[in-house]
C-alpha cells in the first residue's frame, strides 16, 4: 500500500475513560488546527485504546518525540501544533508534573506512574489503533496463532501454558493450562470457548480497556485456546454496558474474518474457528462461569452446582472452557515468545504481571499492570502517587467485593495469588481501592455487602437470606443502633455463607466484613459500645466537635470556618463550641493550627 | 457401570459412581434433612439444608448434589454441618411468616419438620421480613409468596414434568421470588391447574384455593337439597389422611363420613365414569369406523384439556367432545336425578369431592355453566379430610355403608379411571365388547409416563398411547402433529400415574405412594363383580327412562361439551 510517510504520528487515548474526559472534542480540534496549517498529510493522528493513566486524561502522546500531554483540551490544539508539530517547542504546560518533585515530565517512560509497570499484557494498548488488524499484525499480531497450527500440536500449546505458569486472571487463580487440559481430556463431538468478559467488580476496568484497546489479542488467544481444547465455536460474553468494547471487538471480529484468521481451515490447517459476542445484560453473578453459560444459553444467570465442571458439561451440555480477558490477552505472548518469558517475570506460585485498577483515595488513578510479587507499597507509592489531600493511608480494599481490607502494617506484603489469600483477600479481577485515614472500615464492609446483597443471584439460602441479615446489622452498627452481640453475629453469618453457598459469590461476599473484623475490629467496637466512628465517617454518629480550652490560643480561625456560627469566643480566649448549634461538618478541625478541635 | 466406594459416618459403602452422598447415605440408612431435592425432579441444590462435612477437607458439601468420590469419608452430623444446617434453616425462618397454627400445612409442612427435627427453638436473626401479595383470585390454586423458601420444586415440576413452565424465578436476591410471566395471576396465564406445584411445595406457599365455608353453610341451608359425588380416587387415598396406609381402600368408610357431614344424599362420580365410556366409547367406535378425527384423545383430565386448548389448540377437535365424570355428573343430577326425587333442578346442590385442583376451574368453565348443569362446588381430598377433622368424625373406626341409589353404582371400569390406563382400559372393555362380542379382560399397563398397548378387534388392531404427566403428552402431542403418529386412541392425565398423584390428594406423596393407591383401585377393579361400564345396571336404567341410547340428542345436549382456543402464554 502506498502510504504516505508522515513526519509526525500523535496518538490519541479513545479509552472510555479519556473519551469521558473530552478526547473526542480534543481530537476534533486537532484535526481543524492541523487541517489550518495543512499538516493533514503530515501529522497522523491514530485512536489508541487506553494509556491506562485515566486521572490525567485525555492524554495524548506526539511521536517521534514521545512527548505525553495529559488533560488536554480543545483550546490547548492551537498551541500545541503552532508550538511541537511547526517549531518543535514542547508545551511545558501540558506536560505531566509530578506530584512530589513538582517536576515536568515530557517523556511517557520516565512518568513515575509507568516507570515500575511492566506491560505484558498492555503492550499494545495506548501503542496501536485499536482498529486496525494491520498495526495488530505489525506488532507481532496472529504470529501465535500461526506457530501453534502449523508447529505446534493441541497438547504442545497446552504445555506451553502450564510451563508459562498463567493462572486465572478472573479472580479464582486456576492455572489455565491445567483448566484447557482438563477441556482438551473430555471427548465431544463439540466444544466451545468462551471468553469471560463480564466485568463487574466496582472499579475494576481491566478488561474493558483490553478489550477496546487490544481486541485482536483476545481473538487470537481464544483462537490458540479452541485449537488447544478442540473446540470450533467461541463466545465473547460481554456486559452491554461496554458499547465500546463491544463495537471495537466486533470490527476486529470481522477484520480477522477478512483476512482469514477466523473462519474455516485456518492457516491451511484443519482447524476452523468462528467467534461472536454475546453482550450481557449486566447482572454481576453472570461473571460466575455456570451462570455465564446459562445466560449465553437464554436462561435465567443463576450459578449451578459444580460438578459437572464447564469442561465436562458446560455450553449446551458440551464440554466447554472458560477464561478471563487478560488470562486471554497473555497467551498470543507466551506462545508468540514462549514460556520463558512471561514466566521469568513474577513469584514462585504466581507468575507473570498482573493488571491492578487503582482507585480510591489515591493521586494516581487508572490501570497499571506490575510484575507478581511487586509490594503493595510500591503500587500504591510509587506508581499510585501516595495518598491524595495528604491524608494518612488506612487500608487498601483488593479483590473487589470478593476481597479484603488489608491494614497499613501489610503494605510490603508481596502481592500474589497465595499471599493475599493468607492475609484474608483475594487477588479478584484485580480492583485496588485506597482508603485514608477517613473512611469508616465499618461502613467500607457495608458498601461491600450492599453490593454482594443486591447482585446475589437468590438462589441459595445463605447468600439471599444471609447477605441480607448481615447488611442490616452493618446498617445498624454504622446508625448508631449497634448492640452487644452483633459482631457474633457477623462472624456466625460469614462464616456460614463462605462455606455453605453455592458459588463463587457467595462463597466470598463476607470476605470484606472478615478481613475488617480481622484488622480493624475496634472500629466495629467502638461504633457499638461508644457509639463512635474514629474515622468520623459516619453521619448518625457525629455528636459534634468540642475545643480543648487549655490548648485553644484564641486565634478565632474556627469561628470564621463554622457555617452556623456554633463557635464563641473572645480573640485570644478559649473558644467554646455550642453542641446544640454544631452540625458536625467537621469544618473547623482543619482549621485549628495546635489541634484543639476535636469530635465529642 | 463401575463403582465408588467411601465411608459415610464410619460405615463403608459401595455405590455406582455418579451418585450422591444423599443418595449413598440412604443406601445406608442414613437420613439427611433436605428442602430443594425432589426424587422427581432435577438435581437444584439451592437450600443448602443437606450439608456434610468432608473429613479430609473440612469442607461443607450439598450432599444432594455432590457426586462421590473413591476414598471420600463424610460426616453428616459432625458439628461444623449441624450448625451450618440449623443456621440455613434459621435463614429461611427469618424471612417466613411463622403463622403455623393457621397454616394450611400445619402438620404436613417440610420447613415445620426440619425445623422441629434440628432442634430449633428460636431463631437469632431477625430483619426485613417479606411482605408480598397473595394470588387468590384463579379458582384452582393460591399462591402466598411469604411462605415461599425459593426451592424451586415448583419451578421445576411445572417445567420438566409438566412441560408448562407457567412459574419461574423473577427478581433477585432477597427480593427473589416465584412467580408468573409479568406476575399475572396464575390464573391468567397458561398454568393448566394441575396444582403438581401444590403437591411438590415444601410450605404452603402454593395451596388449593379453599372453599370449604361455601360447602359448610350449604349444608346448614335446609332449603337445599346437597348431593356429593366422589372422584374414584379418592376410595384409596383419603384413608392417609387418617393415618392409614397409602392405598387403603376406604370407599364404605368415606361413604358413612359424607352422611355425617350432612350431606343428603351420598353418590359417586364412578357412576358417572361409566356414563362417560358409554358415551366416549360409542364416540370412539364411530371416529374409528369412519377414519375421522382420528387420534380420538380423551378429555376427562381438565388440567390436560387447558393445557391442549394453549398448545395444541390445532388438535382441539380430536379431543372426545364427552364432558368429563363430574360435569356428566352434575348434568344428571340437575335433570334425571331431580326429576325423579321431584326436586326443583335449582334446589339441587351438588359438590364434588375430586383430587384435582383443575377441577375446581373446569367447574367454572363458560361452556359448563350453561342451563343450569353445573357442579357447585368442588373439594379436594384434602378439604374433604379437613371437614371430617373439624367434625370430630373417627374416619379409621367408621362402620363401612353404602352409596346411595340412583347415582351410586359403579363398576371396576369406573374405579380405575384413577390412575394412569384406566380411562383407556374402561373403554376398550366396552368398545371391544360392542365391536365384537368378545370380552377384554386386562390390558396389561404399568405405570410409566408414556405406554403403548394395541389390540386386535376383529380384524382390526387398534393402537393406544396412555400418557400421564403433560411434558409426556406433549411428546406424543408432538408426533401427532408432525404426522408421526399411529395411534387411534390417547389417553392423558395431567399428574404424574393419574389422578392417584392429582394436585388435591393427601401430602406427602411419592412415587411409591401413588403406586399403592394405584393398586388400591385395581384391587376393587378386580373384587368387583361388573367391570365393565356398560354393565352398569343404574347407567342402562338412566338410557332406559331418560337419555335414550348413547350420543342422541338427549346425550349431546346434557353430557356433551365443547373447546376453545387460548393464548399459548
Amino acid at each position: 500500500m502506498g502510504e504516505s510517510i508522515y513526519r509526525s504520528h500523535v496518538l490519541i487515548c479513545g479509552g472510555t475513560g479519556c473519551v469521558s474526559s473530552g478526547c473526542k472534542e480534543a481530537q476534533d480540534a486537532l484535526v481543524k488546527e492541523l487541517k489550518k496549517h495543512d499538516l493533514a498529510t503530515e501529522v497522523k493522528l491514530v485512536e489508541t485504546g487506553c494509556h491506562g493513566f485515566c486521572e490525567k486524561g485525555p492524554i495524548m502522546i506526539f511521536y517521534p518525540e514521545g512527548v505525553f500531554y495529559c488533560q488536554v483540551t480543545p483550546e490547548d490544539m492551537e498551541e500545541l501544533v503552532e508550538e511541537h508539530i511547526l517549531k518543535g517547542r514542547i508545551v511545558q504546560r501540558l506536560l505531566y508534573k509530578e506530584p512530589t518533585t513538582k517536576e515536568n515530565i515530557p517523556s511517557y517512560k520516565e512518568i513515575d506512574f509507568y516507570k515500575k509497570q511492566q506491560r505484558l499484557s498492555l503492550a499494545n494498548c495506548g501503542h496501536i489503533d485499536a482498529e486496525s488488524i494491520d498495526e495488530y499484525i505489525a506488532e507481532g499480531g496472529y504470529e501465535a496463532l500461526g506457530k501453534a497450527l502449523t508447529e505446534m500440536t493441541p497438547q504442545e500449546v497446552i504445555e506451553e501454558v502450564k510451563e508459562s505458569g498463567l493462572r486465572g486472571r478472573g479472580g479464582g487463580g486456576f492455572p489455565t493450562g491445567l483448566k484447557w487440559q482438563f477441556a482438551h481430556d473430555t471427548e465431544g463431538d463439540k466444544k466451545y470457548i468462551i471468553c469471560n468478559a463480564d466485568e463487574g467488580d466496582p472499579g475494576a476496568f481491566m478488561d474493558r480497556s483490553l478489550l477496546e484497546g487490544d481486541p485482536h489479542a483476545i481473538i487470537e488467544g481464544m483462537a490458540i485456546g479452541a485449537y488447544a481444547i478442540g473446540a470450533d465455536e467461541g463466545y465473547v460474553y460481554v456486559r452491554a454496558e461496554y458499547p465500546l468494547a463491544i463495537k471495537r471487538l466486533q470490527n476486529a471480529i470481522d477484520q480477522a474474518k477478512e483476512y482469514g484468521l477466523l473462519g474455516d481451515n485456518l492457516f491451511g490447517s484443519d482447524f476452523s474457528f468462528k467467534l461472536q459476542i454475546k453482550a450481557g445484560a449486566g447482572a454481576f453473578v453472570c461473571g460466575e462461569e455456570t451462570a455465564l453459560m446459562a445466560s449465553i444459553e437464554g436462561k435465567r444467570g443463576m450459578p449451578r452446582p459444580r460438578p459437572p465442571f464447564p469442561a465436562q458439561k458446560g455450553l449446551w451440555g458440551k464440554p466447554s472452557n472458560i477464561n478471563n480477558v487478560e488470562s486471554l490477552a497473555n497467551i498470543p505472548l507466551i506462545i508468540r515468545e514462549g514460556a520463558s518469558r512471561f514466566n521469568s517475570v513474577g513469584t514462585e506460585g504466581s507468575k507473570g504481571t498482573k493488571v491492578f485498577a487503582l482507585t480510591g483515595k489515591i493521586n494516581n488513578t487508572g490501570l497499571a499492570e506490575v510484575p507478581m510479587g511487586i509490594t503493595m507499597r510500591e503500587i500504591i507509592y510509587d506508581i499510585g502517587g501516595g495518598i491524595s489531600g495528604g491524608k494518612e493511608f488506612k487500608a487498601v480494599q483488593i479483590g473487589g467485593p470478593s476481597g479484603g481490607c488489608l491494614p497499613e502494617n501489610l503494605l510490603d506484603l508481596p502481592v500474589d495469588y497465595d499471599s493475599l489469600i493468607e492475609a484474608g483477600a483475594m487477588m479478584g479481577s484485580g480492583g485496588l481501592v485506597v482508603m485514608d485515614e477517613e473512611t469508616c472500615m465499618v461502613d467500607v464492609a457495608r458498601f461491600f455487602l450492599n453490593f454482594t446483597k443486591s447482585e446475589s443471584c437468590g438462589k441459595c439460602t445463605p447468600c439471599r437470606e444471609g447477605t441480607k441479615r448481615m447488611l442490616e446489622i452493618l446498617n445498624r452498627i454504622t446508625s448508631g443502633e449497634g448492640r452487644d452481640g452483633d459482631i457474633e453475629q457477623l462472624e456466625r453469618l460469614a462464616e456460614n455463607i463462605k462455606s455453605t453457598s453455592l458459588c463463587g459469590l457467595g462463597q466470598t461476599a463476607p470476605n470484606p466484613v472478615l478481613s475488617t473484623l480481622k484488622y480493624f475490629r475496634h472500629e466495629y467496637e467502638a461504633h457499638i459500645h461508644e457509639q463512635k466512628c474514629p474515622a468520623g465517617a459516619c453521619d448518625d454518629l457525629l455528636n459534634g466537635y468540642v475545643v480543648d480550652e487549655d490548648a485553644c490560643i484564641g486565634c478565632t480561625l474556627c469561628a470564621k470556618a463554622c457555617p452556623v456560627d456554633a463557635i464563641e469566643g473572645a480573640p485570644k480566649q478559649a473558644h467554646i463550641i455550642d453542641l446544640d448549634e454544631c452540625i458536625s461538618c467537621g469544618a473547623c478541625e482543619p482549621k485549628c493550627p495546635v489541634d484543639a478541635i476535636s469530635q465529642a | 457401570m463401575d463403582t465408588i466406594t467411601l465411608t459415610i459416618d464410619g460405615q463403608q459403602v459401595e455405590v455406582e459412581q455418579g451418585a450422591t452422598l444423599l443418595e449413598a447415605a440412604r443406601e445406608l440408612g442414613i437420613e439427611i434433612p433436605t428442602l430443594c431435592y425432589h426424587p422427581s425432579l432435577s438435581l437444584h441444590g439451592s437450600c443448602r439444608v443437606c450439608v456434610v462435612e468432608d473429613a479430609k477437607s473440612g469442607r461443607l458439601l450439598a450432599s444432594c448434589v455432590a457426586p462421590v468420590n473413591d476414598g471420600m469419608e463424610i460426616v453428616t452430623n459432625s458439628s461444623k454441618a449441624r450448625i451450618a444446617r440449623r443456621t440455613n434453616v434459621e435463614l429461611l425462618l427469618a424471612n417466613h411468616p411463622n403463622d403455623c397454627l393457621g397454616c394450611d400445612r400445619n402438620g404436613t409442612c417440610e420447613l415445620q419438620d426440619i425445623t422441629h427435627d434440628l432442634g430449633i427453638t428460636r431463631i437469632d436473626f431477625e430483619g426485613e421480613v417479606r411482605d408480598l401479595p397473595v394470588d387468590d383470585v384463579g379458582p384452582s390454586l393460591k399462591r402466598e409468596p411469604n411462605k415461599c423458601i425459593l426451592c424451586g420444586r415448583c419451578v421445576r415440576v411445572c417445567e420438566e414434568v409438566q412441560g408448562v413452565s407457567a412459574l419461574e424465578f423473577t427478581q433477585r436476591g432477597f427480593e427473589s421470588i416465584v412467580t408468573t410471566g409479568f406476575d399475572l395471576p396464575q390464573s391468567e396465564v397458561n398454568c393448566a391447574n394441575c396444582g403438581q406445584c401444590a403437591t411438590v411445595c415444601p410450605t404452603a406457599a402454593i395451596t388449593e384455593n379453599r372453599c370449604r365455608e361455601k360447602v359448610w353453610n350449604v349444608l346448614d341451608d335446609d332449603s337445599k337439597h346437597v348431593i356429593v359425588q366422589t372422584a374414584p380416587s379418592i376410595q384409596s387415598t383419603m384413608g392417609e389422611e387418617f393415618g392409614m396406609e397409602p392405598g387403603t381402600v376406604v370407599t364404605g368408610k368415606l361413604a358413612a363420613a359424607l352422611r355425617r357431614l350432612g350431606f343428603d344424599k351420598v353418590f359417586s362420580t364412578d357412576f358417572a365414569a361409566d356414563l362417560t365410556i358409554m358415551e366416549e366409547g360409542n364416540e370412539f367406535i364411530q371416529r374409528f369406523k369412519g377414519k375421522k378425527k382420528l387420534p380420538h384423545i380423551t378429555s376427562c383430565c381438565p388440567g390436560w384439556v387447558k393445557f391442549c386448548e394453549h398448545n395444541y389448540h390445532d388438535l382441539i377437535e380430536n379431543l372426545s367432545s364427552a364432558k368429563s365424570p363430574m360435569s356428566m355428573f352434575s348434568s344428571i343430577s340437575k335433570t334425571y336425578y331431580a326429576k325423579k326425587m321431584g326436586i326443583d333442578a335449582e334446589d339441587v346442590y351438588t359438590v364434588a369431592i375430586m383430587p384435582c385442583t383443575a377441577k375446581k376451574f373446569e367447574m367454572n368453565r363458560e361452556e359448563l355453566q350453561e342451563g343450569g348443569l353445573e357442579t357447585d362446588a368442588v373439594l379436594t381430598t384434602r378439604e374433604l379430610a379437613r371437614m371430617i377433622k373439624e367434625m370430630g368424625i373417627e374416619f379409621s373406626t367408621l362402620e363401612d355403608e353404602e352409596y346411595d341409589s340412583i347415582l351410586g353404582t359403579s363398576t371396576g371400569a369406573a374405579t380405575i379411571f384413577g390412575t394412569t390406563g384406566g380411562v383407556t382400559e374402561a373403554a376398550l372393555r366396552t368398545v371391544k365388547e360392542e365391536l365384537t362380542g368378545e370380552s377384554l379382560d386386562r390390558l396389561g399397563l404399568g405405570f410409566d409416563g408414556i405406554q403403548e398397548a394395541s389390540l386386535e378387534i376383529g380384524d382390526q388392531t387398534v393402537n393406544v398411547v396412555i400418557a400421564n404427566g403433560l411434558a409426556n403428552a406433549a411428546k406424543i402431542l408432538d408426533e401427532v402433529r408432525a404426522g408421526e403418529s399411529k395411534y387411534d386412541f390417547i389417553e392423558v392425565m395431567a399428574c404424574p400415574k393419574g389422578c392417584v398423584g392429582g394436585g388435591g390428594q393427601p401430602l406427602p406423596t411419592n412415587d411409591e405412594i401413588k403406586k399403592k393407591r394405584a393398586q388400591g383401585l385395581r384391587n376393587i377393579d378386580e373384587s368387583g363383580k361388573v367391570r365393565k361400564s356398560h354393565k352398569n345396571p343404574e347407567i342402562k336404567k338412566l338410557y332406559d327412562d331418560f337419555l335414550g341410547e348413547p350420543l342422541s340428542g338427549e346425550s349431546h345436549h346434557l353430557l356433551h361439551t365443547r373447546y376453545k382456543k387460548r393464548d399459548k402464554n
